[in-house]
């Protein structure tokens, strides 16, 4: 692996590889393993600042059972083993960030990642699962004029908020926490949420409520986001004026506000991989089932969004497709070479002594 | 066997005569239908959410506490909201009619 950090100032961070793996989930993480045996040096991006995909971000502390020889093991742990299993290979991780482009130049791949880098290898793995996960938006009309400024999904500073009316939205720790932190700051809080339950620390939630009825808060339930009224400053982006909100039964109530903070958790999103001409249909990726090659040569796709039929979303299926792809991609990274089937019982760990 | 009635965002409608023991999802999975269900039934995520018709709604039972709690996540919620995840198929949901909601 070689790493150019010499760039002129106008050229992008640039790393090279053998290979590059989409998504840090379990499936990713084990495709390191299958292309370290192979001798081929892999980096991976992952839009969470954390490895393990869904098994970090939506389960950690859910056991798994169907995991060969492992009869019970949490989530987490699934992904510190799988950690320690490809240390040998030295993977080089690009994470909090979102590959945004893969274009094919000359002889290899190009992919371009939120954070600017520039990454170049001769095959591309894709083990995004579901996509990459970011904040769950609530799906408002022109919410994207008024992120940053006027919509958060997460709050570091407080004082951003001192004499501003806030609408809090969500049912959540995140909903309450907050709502309970800038109560003595902010001028005006409203906290939407769809019922009365608040799945929430009972603590913070009886909190809330005594802050509720001393009228220093304002719950609005059940309710949910209808909308978002505000005035254009330029074609990008709007100033917060109110939020519209819903009653379940339909009627709706004007919250004017200068923020929202919307806490529904995360979810996943394929986002730029739509635009790679891969044929997706219903979130996958289709592949040949032997190879899970896509329809650009020298990329493959493995784990929940590799699709073909009688697919099996499961970590032990996504676990052979590592193999498989590894093994079809090799051809790719060393057209003159012949590959030589070792099992690891024979080769061993590269690296590792015994 | 179930008659299980999906409406599409687009109104499209698609009846699939599903076998009991499987989940609502499973069958809209096996039917290709848009739907994310993106954690595959663990209860872990809000992506299967599908809006029940009304009257098909109280048949189908209680809502678990862990379900309700996943669907705070989720948008466009009505009082019929779901996640078809937890529907089983069997005799007694015969007709069931589920509206799908947008995908992203």
């Amino acid at each position: 692996m070689n790493s150019n950090t010499h760039q002129p100032v106008s050229e992008p961070e640039t790393h090279n590889s053998d290979i590059v793996i989409i998504g840090a989930g379990p499936v990713g993480l084990f495709s390191v393993f299958q292309c370290g045996m192979l001798g081929m040096s892999c980096q991976l991006v992952d839009a969470l600042p954390t490895l393990g995909g869904q098994c970090a971000a939506l389960y950690p502390e859910k056991p798994i059972y169907d995991i060969p020889a492992a009869p019970e093991l949490d989530a987490a742990e699934l992904i510190d083993r799988l950690e320690q299993q490809i240390t040998p290979f030295a993977p080089v991780f690009h994470l909090n960030q979102q590959v945004t482009e893969l274009e094919r130049v000359d002889e290899h791949w190009e992919l371009h990642t939120s954070t600017g880098k520039r990454l170049r290898a001769k095959a591309v793995i894709i083990a995004a699962g579901a996509g990459a996960f970011g904040p769950n938006r609530p799906p408002l009309q022109d919410i994207e004029r008024y992120e940053g400024r006027h919509v958060h999904y997460l709050v570091s500073k407080r004082e951003q908020f001192r004499d501003q009316r806030i609408v809090i939205a969500g049912g959540g720790d995140s909903a309450v926490d907050w709502a309970l932190a800038l109560v003595d700051v902010a001028a005006k809080i409203y906290v939407i949420h769809r019922r009365e339950r608040f799945r929430a620390a009972p603590g913070s939630v009886d909190k809330m409520h005594a802050l509720a009825d001393a009228g220093k808060i304002e719950l609005v339930i059940p309710y949910q986001l209808a909308g978002l009224e505000g005035d254009k400053n330029s074609t990008e982006d709007s100033t917060l004026r109110a939020v519209i909100v819903k009653h379940l039964d339909g009627a709706e109530r004007r919250l004017e506000a200068d923020h929202l903070l919307a806490f529904f958790g995360l979810a996943s999103k394929l986002g730029p991989i739509n635009n790679w001409n891969l044929g997706i249909h219903n979130g996958g990726i289709t592949v040949e089932p032997t190879t899970c090659a896509t329809e650009l040569p020298g990329v493959y796709a493995v784990g929940d969004i590799a699709m073909y039929p009688h697919k099996l979303k499961l970590i032990l299926t996504g676990f052979a497709e590592a193999a498989q792809a590894a093994h079809a991609a090799f051809a790719v990274v060393n057209p003159d070479k012949a590959l030589h089937f070792q099992h690891s019982t024979t080769s061993g760990i590269p690296g590792l002594e015994k | 066997m179930a008659m299980i009635h999906f409406i599409k965002t687009d109104g499209e409608k698609i009846s699939i005569d599903a076998t009991p023991g499987s989940t609502v999802m499973e069958v809209a999975r096996e039917h290709d239908l848009p739907m994310l269900a993106a954690c595959g039934g663990s209860l872990a995520c809000a992506s299967c959410h599908v809006i029940v018709d009304e009257e098909w709604f109280e048949k189908l039972g209680e809502l678990s506490e862990e379900e309700e709690d996943l669907l705070d996540t989720a948008h466009g919620l009505t009082h019929t909201s779901r996640l078809c995840c937890q529907i089983k198929v069997s005799d007694d949901i015969d007709g069931l009619v589920v509206n799908l909601t947008p995908m992203e």
